[in-house]
């Protein structure tokens, strides 16, 4: 099975190309590539299989952000950055749970990554935000922010699927439920 | 204008819903209100927010279904470092492994206390020094006897009675005037101590120094109905016998005089330990602190003890410990000069004869 994906394994531009490009299949490349790796990172570094799943999806996610936002160069391997943050994320999660034991058993070669991960942590923490006050929020004004903003629906798709009689009024309700959700969002700590 | 129509307005500017010429009216409202100009940033940050959050969110939905297509589970075993079986026994068995040598252990440590192991009590080596028990009895049946004696003739005389002691061994004179010396393990513990000689005379005598690493104690008769003795026909050797010389012992053992023959075995007494020699005299409880001496009639050693599980195997302290020990009198407890003889009357008589000399200047030594 490794076999097969090692000669599958994409190129890394061709990698930065599909995740600029939203290509699906390159992304799926890319995951099924680099998971073994990171999997054996986790389950020899007192970790399970769901840890390695969620580490290696957070990697993942902040190297598709870097590519999006143009900052990505191709100073290093593709496979040991991923191998980098992973670790940086291990390592810190591991001393969370007071589980570090003082060393890791390391298969590849890795960089220093501090800050990306620091900004990825930030990024995590705004987003839980959000999320904590989309629920607070309730119905139906989450589905009409989550429409408007996120699936960039028209507000006659949205008077339409509420019944709003007019669009005066569903935006008079969209503009409340907006104010709501930046209270309930800059409320929380 | 009104919050929500602002909103509004911002809204479809940033989403590019509205015409050119809107557009251009907006941005110059924009460029002259300072407040209008903050909302629209704030505005766009926090949409920026709520959309980079549902992107994210559409993100882990996607990586979630390429994971799910992973069979993880046998990439695990594939990838897992299975550690050698010692290890891994030790991580799935440690708890057993831990109750089992404790287990051991305990059993170890509690079957060497009970059988006695673990005192350092050395079973191979006996002090000399005979204890009497039975004696005790006989003293009680003595006592009573004499008291009815004394009762049935009326007279208020008590003779002196000296039992034979809870402990015995043997000593010998250092000097003319009454210093003898003997075993430390003789007179340990002792609240009084008597010599007898020869001739049967009991004689109070009171410990005025003892070296108990060397098992070495030095006497003094204290007691007003003892006379000199003599000088001693002996004098001490500084230093060692060799191997095979003809050595041999006068004491008390069981009571009764005794002469025992042999003669230098070993250097080193029982353990290797190089303050004793080792003797072929068949040296019996009684023996100890009796003089050992070569056929010149020098004091070579002091009996000390034997080893039971080999036959005839004695051991006496070296004379120059006994030296040793007479040096380190502390000058303040010796009462007369303790002046050791240095002419040997003995060298040239024949055994029986010296032994005859000797018996006079060696005491049973009773320890009550």
């Amino acid at each position: 099975m490794n076999k097969d994906l090692k000669a599958s394994a994409p190129t890394d531009s061709e990698i930065v190309l599909g995740i600029l490009n939203n290509s699906e299949i390159v992304l799926k490349r890319l995951y099924v590539t680099y998971f073994p790796m990171i999997l054996q990172l986790i389950i020899n570094n007192n970790g399970n299989e769901d840890d390695a799943k969620d580490i290696y999806q957070e990697a993942i996610i902040v190297l598709y952000n870097k590519v999006k936002s143009g900052e990505f160069e191709l100073s290093s391997k593709l496979k040991t950055y991923i191998y980098s943050v992973c670790r940086r994320l291990w390592l810190k999660r591991l001393s969370q749970m007071n589980r570090y034991g003082g060393d890791i058993r390391d298969f590849e070669e890795y960089l220093p990554v501090d800050d990306e991960v620091e900004k990825h942590n930030d990024r995590d923490i705004q987003f839980n935000k959000m999320e904590a006050a989309l629920q607070l929020l309730g119905e139906p004004c989450k589905t009409i922010m989550e429409d408007f903003y996120i699936h960039n629906k028209s507000m006659q798709e949205i008077c339409e699927r509420f019944g709003y009689t007019n669009a005066d009024n569903a935006k008079t309700q969209k503009y409340k439920c907006l104010q709501r959700l930046k209270k309930l969002f800059f409320q929380q700590k | 204008m009104s919050e929500n129509l602002i909103l509004e307005l911002i809204d479809r500017y940033l989403n590019g819903d509205m015409t050119a010429a809107e557009r251009a009216e907006f941005e110059t409202l924009r460029k002259n209100d300072a407040n209008v100009d903050s909302k629209v940033i704030e505005h766009k940050l926090f949409v920026g927010l709520i959309k980079q959050y549902g992107e994210r969110i559409e993100l882990e939905k996607r990586l979630d279904a390429i994971h799910n297509e992973i069979d993880v589970h046998s990439l695990k075993e594939e990838l897992m470092i299975h550690p050698n079986w010692l290890v891994s026994m030790w991580r799935h068995h440690h708890s057993k492994i831990s109750v089992a040598a404790s287990i051991a252990i305990f059993a170890i440590l509690s079957t060497l206390f009970f059988t006695g192991k673990l005192n350092n009590h050395d079973s191979s080596f006996v002090e000399l020094k005979e204890e009497i028990v039975h004696a005790k009895n006989q003293t009680k049946r003595l006592d009573s006897k004499l008291d009815g004696f004394i009762k049935s003739s009326n007279t208020p005389v008590k003779p002196r009675i000296t039992s034979p002691g809870n402990f015995r061994g043997t000593g010998f004179a250092l000097s003319s005037n009454g210093y003898i010396a003997t075993d430390y393990h003789i007179i340990r513990d002792a609240d009084s101590v008597y010599v007898q000689n020869a001739a049967g005379e009991s004689f109070h005598a009171k410990v005025i120094y003892t070296e108990p690493k060397y098992d070495i104690a030095i006497l003094q008769i204290n007691d007003p109905a003892f006379k000199d003795l003599g000088n001693v026909p002996y004098n001490f050797k500084k230093s060692l016998s060799d191997l095979g010389e003809d050595v041999y012992t006068f004491g008390y053992p069981s009571g009764e005089e005794n002469f025992g023959p042999g003669s230098l075995t070993a250097r080193n007494g029982h353990s290797g330990d190089t303050t004793e020699y080792q003797v072929s005299i068949p040296v019996n409880p009684g023996n100890s602190g009796g003089p050992l001496l070569d056929n010149k009639g020098n004091v070579i050693g002091i009996i000390s003890g034997r080893q039971p599980d080999v036959a005839g195997a004695g051991f006496a302290k070296k004379s120059v410990y006994l030296l040793k020990a007479i040096q380190n009198i502390p000058s303040d407890s010796l009462s007369k000069d303790l002046t050791l003889s240095t002419k040997n009357t003995l060298a040239g008589l024949s055994r029986p004869q010296q032994v005859k000399k000797l018996k006079n200047y060696v005491f049973m030594v009773k320890a009550y």
